[in-house]
């Protein structure tokens, strides 16, 4: 099993500095790009590849790419951000790249400014991962110093700045148009699409948001090609992918493992089961915006078109557990809680109904529940669904609610018939 | 009035952006580091260094969370209230840190010591519970390491 994005990542391993970086490899595909393709090819390779963004919302990456303008006359200067901003609960994989191996991530980085032909790039960090900060500003300058960003890079004429932006928190920063409102020193809410960022982004020039670990991928594809990529996914998406597990199971972590390993695999093999004592009742396939899986899923690949299926999203492919000990109100108020608090406040069904979706989770969880609250509830899955915002964040909170309510329906009923918890 | 070490500072990170005004949350978190927090005055000085109304400036201020317009502790305490650390235990650790420090989230210790707040996910789910004390994230709480850990800082 190959795992190119980890391979110099591990309890044991320290990060690369850039002399042993470059001695296991690096920048090889850097070379290569720069100078035995041209930015069309570069491209070519990462559609062919089928690589999907790794951010959560799973786009292909050559189609995004694809809507930049490549004419001479484009509007300068075309930008690439890489969106460092993880902070989707539960999720805790893109730390273990921007920590693990920076310079992978700024590798990818000078080649997917090169495939777009950006001239300026941002590393949009969040301030909370501070080791992440040391390592990457480091090994910037070690980049900048071996004429791997800066004008004119290993003499092929392409040139690229590349700067580290450290946010100040809130969650809606890595919505990719809310992330660029940030990056201009504004408010972070998210833009009204169309236009979308490749036509008119940061500053309203052609701009393109791409996850950290969809960035890593990019060398990766560029020295191995497209044919190769794909081979190391299991279905017929392309690539490995980091997979995490959060909860009561006995070996919580991440691994980078073949697109389209199983649930069950991941769950069972990889975090080791669930602790003694602890039986696992539903789980979220890739972070607190994905619809609720049960163990009756443990067959589902874990690759977008096959969650999608099963009644979910795989986001961001980090698995949180819901066990017993656990009140699955109290686990769904929790996430409702979180969005309404980092809802940017400006589109209606979000900020209000949030706040209604919180409250009446809060009296059902406090044994003060209606008959009734439960179809309220459904009506707001519907009401702050796709369609009414500007943003994902409310279809995104709907979705753990809505199959809650289907999967753990039961649960919810005893709350308001019995007045109380019954984990209380 | 920003200070030498806050305009040199300012400046530098301002040759980053494609805007003037853009560099205005480096600036407010440069001011912050400086001074703790940031007061009406420092909101002021600042958006007349990058030509901004004070308003246009506190709006995107107070939009932040990590940008401080109230007095701070000399340590702030991030406590992540996120999902996978209130399956393992988000609850006891924000209890034991109430009562050790005799506060609420949101509130400051009467020495000045400690800030509590909570914070969105930090993303180190595998070692939950967890939280920040300044730069400094800790994992895999109880109330022995967080009394251990407190007791680091003065």
């Amino acid at each position: 099993m190959e795992i190119p994005l980890t391979a110099n990542i591990g309890p044991s391993k320290t990060p690369p500095d850039l002399k042993s970086y470059e001695a296991r490899g690096g920048y090889t595909a850097l070379r290569r790009g720069l100078s035995e393709m041209t930015p069309e090819e570069v491209r070519l390779a990462v559609k062919d590849s089928g690589l999907r963004g790794r951010g959560g919302a799973g786009f292909p990456t050559g189609d995004k790419w694809s809507f930049v303008p490549m004419e001479d006359g484009a509007p300068r200067p075309k930008y690439l951000v890489v969106n460092a901003d993880e902070m989707e609960p539960g999720t805790f994989k893109d730390r273990l790249l921007l920590e693990g191996d920076p310079h992978q991530l700024i590798e990818g980085t000078v080649l997917s400014a090169y495939a777009i032909q950006a001239e300026i790039t941002y590393i949009f960090l969040r301030w909370e991962y501070r080791l992440a900060a040391l390592r990457l500003e480091h090994a910037i300058a070690e980049a900048y110093r071996a004429g791997y960003l800066g004008p004119d890079i290993l003499g092929s004429g392409f040139g690229l700045e590349l700067y580290l932006h450290v946010s100040a928190g809130r969650y809606i920063c890595g919505e990719e148009t809310g992330l660029l409102n940030a990056l201009e020193g504004r408010r972070a809410n998210p833009r009204s699409k169309p236009p979308y960022p490749q036509s008119v982004g940061v500053w309203g020039r052609p701009t393109v948001v791409n996850n950290v670990e969809t960035i890593c991928n990019i060398p990766h594809i560029v020295s191995h090609g497209a044919e190769w990529f794909r081979g190391l996914s299991l279905t017929g998406e392309g690539g490995s992918k980091l997979y995490g597990v959060s909860g009561r199971v006995n070996r919580p972590g991440c691994w980078e493992l073949p697109l389209g390993t199983t649930l069950g695999e991941i769950v069972e093999e990889h975090a080791g089961g669930m602790q003694h004592g602890y039986r696992l009742r539903g789980l979220l396939p890739g972070g607190a915006s994905t619809d609720f899986l049960t163990s009756e899923h443990f067959e589902v690949p874990m690759d977008f078109g096959s969650v999608e299926k099963a009644g979910s999203r795989l986001g961001t492919g980090t698995i949180i557990i819901l066990d017993d000990s656990v009140c699955p109100v109290g686990m769904v108020l929790n996430l409702e809680r979180f969005f309404a608090r980092e809802s940017c406040g400006w589109c209606t069904p979000c900020w209000g109904g949030l706040q209604l979706v919180t409250a009446t989770l809060e009296s059902i969880e406090a044994g003060e529940g209606r008959p009734g609250d439960l179809e309220l509830l459904e009506e707001h899955c519907r009401l702050l669904g796709p369609g009414y915002t500007y943003c994902a964040l409310a279809p995104g909170a709907m979705e753990p609610l809505q199959s809650a309510l289907k999967y753990f329906r039961g649960d919810f009923e005893r709350h308001i018939n019995e007045k109380q918890c019954p984990w209380h | 009035m920003l200070s030498d070490h806050e305009l040199k500072e300012i400046e530098a990170e301002a040759s980053k952006y494609g805007s003037r005004a853009a560099v205005c949350i480096d600036a407010l978190k440069i001011v912050q580091r400086f001074r703790g927090w940031v007061d009406d005055d420092m909101v002021r000085a600042v958006a007349q260094h990058l030509g901004m109304s004070p308003d246009e400036l506190d709006s995107v201020a107070t939009f932040y969370n990590l940008i401080f317009r109230r007095p701070a502790g000399r340590h702030v305490i991030l406590v992540c209230d996120s999902v996978s650390c209130w399956i393992m235990g988000y609850g006891s650790v924000r209890d034991y840190l109430r009562s050790r420090l005799g506060i609420a989230l949101g509130e400051t210790t009467a020495d000045g010591r400690f800030t509590l707040l909570p914070s969105a996910c930090l993303g180190a789910c595998d070692r939950a519970p967890v939280m920040m004390v300044d730069e400094q994230l800790y994992t895999n709480l109880d109330a022995e390491s967080i009394d251990d850990l407190l007791a680091s800082y003065t």
